[in-house]
Order: structure tokens, then sequence, then C-alpha cells
């Protein structure tokens, strides 16, 4: 069963209205996603090694193989609709449009970071961005999503509400309450599952009797999807759908992207809980791969104009890590208290 | 002057926000057409309609979780917490996500939020409909706590609550939602939070208490000049942030005090209000500070008279504090 329930890489199209043609693109559409992606790597990739030598503290928990997903969502999404996010956001909030210097300063705790470097890896926020957290505690967030849905819908601001969270969050009260509200009261939410395989070290079956998280949304008369994240344009696609319908409608969906996490649960995390050929089948899906595979063969994209996006990132994040190192260290937290 | 219960001026404040503030919205269980357990909400659905008064299925993390997503986008959403028992499935979002926000966000978030709920005991409503659990939230920060002990402060606190830009929790104590009454203005008035009142003046002992807690203070100082004993009785009101100076000074005059809430007695309110006080009035008192509190129990139904602090235990604390 734990085989079966992990390699099984459903792609269900549960919209019988789907249309077939959801993965075409164009160099236009596809080349800046792919260079997002590489950019949240590549900006991971910089936090790992900078926390490995203590330039970061406590947690610091990576989407690497995930990228496709908020990316992909990401886009799907305009500037004034809201988005709210886990504890693994470095993505989400750069795919937003949040700078990598502005990130990485957070991360090192800097004056200079998104939330003035008082929250770190897990928490940061950016009101300019629509970026409502950055959050901890899991499932927590989401009830708050769909008040900020209600909040639109109340002012007619025809804004969407998207909501990630994981595999974990499934299985948690804030979760159950927030989805039943926003059935209840038809908000426009768009509800979207990580589904990593894994709630922390602990595989799906070991947390749930119904693993398709979908499943969810029947009891609640809410339309659904589930699919797997590993192409950016599909992600985008499939997600735009819900957007759209909870723009034009106010009807949310509980979304479920199969995907998975190449590095443990945290830096502290070796996933002894996992074995090689688990993970290197899933390496195949790597959605920065199929991304370039599908510019370079499915578009005729020149190689050297890949190239050159890989060293404009390069220098990127280079330059994010140099401004991180030598931004003054976040010095007051008293005055966000309460507001006197 | 119109003379007004709790209730009612609960009622009042709610009405005058409602009708002042379009961005205000009331939601909770059964505050609809229902009008609150309490009816604090009653005639409020009629008047601004089910899109501002709203239902909400039994789910009190996403009742405080959905105000909270409201409010950081500029809404001034008003839950309801059933009775303050049931505000335990929202203890997470209260304290986690509400308390925090403002300061998660490095100032971005504000999140004014106003939690109204009924609290205390009094009513034999037994384990689940009497606790005092306020305690748990002034340790919180980021989150103011008030607890009116009449009509007049109920409606000026709660619209001084909804005009300021932290959130809070109100906790009105149901002990005397009727019983308590007196003359509140019609029009729209705020009572500034943070400050303690002086219920009454006196030179020997100083008594403090707040919400339901303040008439049975009131009444043991009354008792207390019968047999020539002075006391001064303060109303503390606000909880978080509360106010230290105007006890102080009470206290420094006379050396002696009693605290009194029904709140279980160990990590009660009372026991930083008294080690603030030690911390400040050392040098004046004349006496240990006596707490006279709930017991360390769960709330007893049949008992509750037991439970409850009531004057003469307060006077019997008030002598304890002249005879040592």
């Amino acid at each position: 069963m734990l085989a079966g329930a992990m390699s099984s890489r459903a792609d269900i199209r549960i919209e019988p209205d789907t249309p077939e043609n959801l993965e075409a693109t164009t160099e236009e559409e596809l080349l800046p996603l792919y260079k997002t992606m590489l950019s949240i790597r590549r900006l991971e990739e910089a936090s790992a090694k900078a926390y490995s030598v203590g330039k970061i503290g406590g947690f610091l928990h990576l989407a690497i193989g995930q990228e496709a997903v908020c990316t992909g969502a990401v886009a799907a999404l305009r500037p004034e609709d809201y988005i709210t996010s886990t504890y693994r956001e470095h993505g989400h909030i750069y795919a937003r449009g949040v700078s990598a210097r502005a990130i990485l300063a957070e991360m090192w705790g800097k004056k200079t970071g998104v939330v003035k470097g008082l929250g770190g890896s897990m928490h940061m926020f950016s009101k300019e961005h629509n970026f409502l957290g950055g959050h901890g505690i899991v499932g927590g967030h989401v009830p708050i999503a769909v008040g900020a849905a209600f909040k639109a819908k109340y002012h007619g601001e025809k804004r969407v509400s998207a909501v990630f969270f994981g595999d974990g969050s499934a299985t948690i009260g804030g979760f159950a309450e927030g989805l039943a509200l926003a059935a209840l009261w038809k908000l426009p939410v768009v509800f979207i599952c990580e589904n990593n395989q894994y709630s922390m070290g602990t595989p799906l079956y070991r947390t749930t009797a119904a693993p398709d998280i979908t499943q969810r949304a029947l009891a609640h008369d809410m339309d659904r999807d589930r699919f797997d994240g590993d192409d950016v344009i599909k992600v985008k696609r499939r997600i735009a759908l819900a957007v759209e319908r909870a723009r034009e409608t106010n009807r949310p969906t509980l979304i479920e992207v199969r995907t998975y996490r190449f590095r443990g649960h945290s830096m502290s995390d070796p996933g002894l809980y996992r074995t090689r050929e688990e993970v290197a089948e899933w390496k195949k899906g790597d959605p920065l791969v199929r991304a370039k595979r599908r510019l370079i063969e499915e578009l005729g994209v020149d190689e050297e104009k890949i190239k050159a996006i890989a060293a404009e990132v390069k220098d990127e994040i280079a330059d994010a890590v140099r401004f991180a190192d030598t931004s003054p260290a976040s010095d007051s937290y008293l005055p966000y208290v309460i507001k006197e | 002057m119109p003379t007004m219960n709790i209730i009612q001026a609960v009622n009042n404040a709610l009405r005058i926000q409602m009708a002042a503030e379009p961005k205000s919205i009331i939601l909770g269980e059964d505050v609809g057409k229902f009008g609150g357990v309490f009816r604090a909400t009653s005639g409020l659905y009629d008047e601004f309609g089910e899109e501002r008064v709203i239902d909400t299925p039994l789910a009190e993390a996403g009742i405080i979780g959905a105000a909270i997503g409201m409010a950081v986008y500029g809404m001034r959403p008003i839950p309801e917490i059933q009775f303050s028992d049931f505000i335990f499935p929202a203890f997470d979002q209260i304290v986690n996500e509400l308390a925090k926000f403002r300061y998660r966000s490095g100032g971005q978030y504000p999140c004014p939020v106003v939690i109204r709920t009924p609290v205390g005991g009094g009513i034999r409503g037994g384990h689940y409909h009497s606790q005092s659990p306020e305690a748990l939230f002034i340790h919180t920060p980021g989150l103011k706590v008030v607890i009116p002990s009449n009509p007049y402060d109920a409606k000026g606190m709660l619209l001084a609550s909804l005009r300021q830009d932290d959130p809070v929790l109100f906790m009105e104590p149901k002990k005397i939602y009727r019983a308590s009454r007196g003359e509140v203005p019609e029009e729209d008035y705020t009572v500034e939070l943070g400050k303690a009142k002086v219920v009454r003046e006196g030179n020997q002992v100083t008594l403090i208490a707040y919400g339901a807690m303040v008439s049975v203070i009131e009444e043991a100082a009354a008792k207390a000049a019968e047999i020539g004993i002075s006391c001064e009785v303060i109303d503390l009101r606000t909880l978080m942030p509360f106010d230290i100076e105007t006890i102080t000074e009470s206290v420094s005059k006379n050396g002696r005090a009693v605290m009194v809430h029904e709140a279980p007695q160990t990590c009660g309110f009372g026991a930083e209000v008294c080690t603030s006080l030690y911390e400040r009035c050392m040098a004046h008192l004349e006496a240990p500070i006596q707490r006279v509190c709930g017991f360390d129990t769960p709330f007893p139904y049949s008992l509750e008279h037991e439970y409850l602090p009531n004057a003469d235990r307060v006077l019997g604390a008030i002598r304890k504090t002249l005879e040592w």
C-alpha cells in the first residue's frame, strides 16, 4: 500500500468541461515562468547554504521540486487578488513580485527584510503585493483567507482570495472550518492544496483515510480539481479555471496539486522515511527540467538564450545574498505589538 | 436620559456602530433573527439585513479566522463567541493569529477585530457556561481585554474598542447583564480604554475588582462602612492594558488592599495586579495584599454560591488586612 499510495501519479480531470489544450503554450508565456522557477530554486539553494553557516536561524523549509505550483498559480492570479500561504512560502512571495533581496534579508533577520527581519523564513508578509503571509501555524491561515474573500465580495470588488496549504493542513480544524464557511457564504476562494505526499515525515496514507484531498469538497457541494504539478503551464491553466469561476460567480474551488519536495521537511530532516528510488522517481518530473525541455524541444528556443537567463538569475541571487549580508540587523520589535 | 441594562447598552452601541460604519458586520452563532443567546444583537438583523448580521455555523476557529481576514483588509468585524467557555476552539486563532498580526507583518496589517463574549458565573450555568478565562488572553501580547461592570461603561467602552486599531476581547459579565441598570445616553460616546475608575473613595483599605465583582466589592465596602472601616472601591474596567497608576496611587495612600475576581486564584489576573503593586508600593504596605477569588476547581453547578466571591468573604479579607 505504501508504494502504491506514493507512486500513483494520478492526473484526474474532475471537471467534465476542462478544455483539452490546456498545456499548449508559447515562448512568451513559458520563458518568464521558467525564469521565475529558476530564481526560486536558486534563492532556496542560497538560503540552504546560508543556513548551514548560521546566517539563518531556527527553521528553514524548502520547496525545491514544487516550484511549478506557486509559479503557475500566482501567474493565474491578478495583482489585486489576495494570496495567503504557509511557512513554505519563499516561492509564493517571490512569484508575487517581492524581490530576492527583501526575501533573503528577511531570512537573515535584517532590517531591510520584507517584514523588517521580525519574522524570518516562515513569516513573510507584503501588503503592497496583497501577500497575506507566511503562516507558521499549519491550517490556521485558511479561515483568514476566507475572511479576505468575504471582504472582497462584501465590497463587490471581483477579487479572488487564493490560499495555499499542504496535505498536512487537510486534517486540521481551521482548514475544515474555512472550507465550510467559504462554501456556505459562496466566497471567491481558490483553495490550493500542495500535496507533497508527506505531512512532515508522515506519508499521506497514515494521516487520512481519504488521500484524495478534493473529496472534502463534496461535503460542501464545492467544485474541485486535482492534477499533477510538474508542468507550470498546466498548473496555471487549471488554476485559472477556478480563479475565473471565483471571480465571476463567487464559487470557491478546492484544488489538489500533487507534487513532491526533493529535500527534507526542513533543514534538519535527512528524509529517512522515504527511499532513494522514490525520490529519484519523482525527480524525473522536475518542473524546471520539464519547462526547459519544452522551451528547447517544443518551442525551439535557443539554448544560449536559456543560458543567458541562468546567468541573470545567478547574478540576481548573488546580489541578494550580498544585500542580505551587508544590511543592518533588525533592531526593534516593540513598535509593532500594538498601535500605541 | 434613558435607563438601560448592560444587554440594552451593548445592543445600543452595536446599533450606533452598524449605522455609522458600513464596514462593520456582526457574525456569530445565532446572532441573526434569533438575536443572540442573551439577545445582545436583538433587532439588528431586521435593521441591517442578513448581509451584515450573519449567522454562522458552530465553528469558532472559522468565525475568528474569517473576522481576521476581513479586518486586515479594512473591515471592522464584530464577532460574537456565544459563551467565553466556547472560545477555546478559537484560542489558536486569537493567540497565534489575531493578537500577533500587526507584529508579524511589521505593522503592515493592523487587525482591529472586536470579539464580544459573555463571561463569568452567576446564572447556574455549570462548568461550560460560567468560566472566566480572561487571564489567558491578558497573557497574550497584542490583545486588549475589557470587562465593563455597568451599562454606561459597556456602551462607551464597546464603542471605544470599535474605534481603535488593535484587537480587543470585550467580555460581558453575564451575571449582571440584566441586573445592572443605569442611565445611558442615547447618543454616541466613548469611555477611554486603559483607565480604571474610583467608584467609591475611602482611606483605609483599597478594594480592586472588575466586571460582576465590582458590585460585590461595593457591597463589601458598604458593610465595612457600617462597622467603621473606610474602603476605596476601584473598578479596573480594562484589564490589558491595565491602569497601574490609579491603583498604585490608592494602595500607596491606604497601605492595604484586597483584589477580587471570580476566576480561579492561581495565575489569575489578581496575581499580576498584586505583584505590580508589591513592585511599586512595598514601602507603603501595612499588610500583605489579600486575594478573594474563585477556587482552583472546575466551575461548580449547585455550589456556585460557595465558589463565587461574595461580600462576606471580601469583608473577611478586609479584616485580615487590618488585623495583620
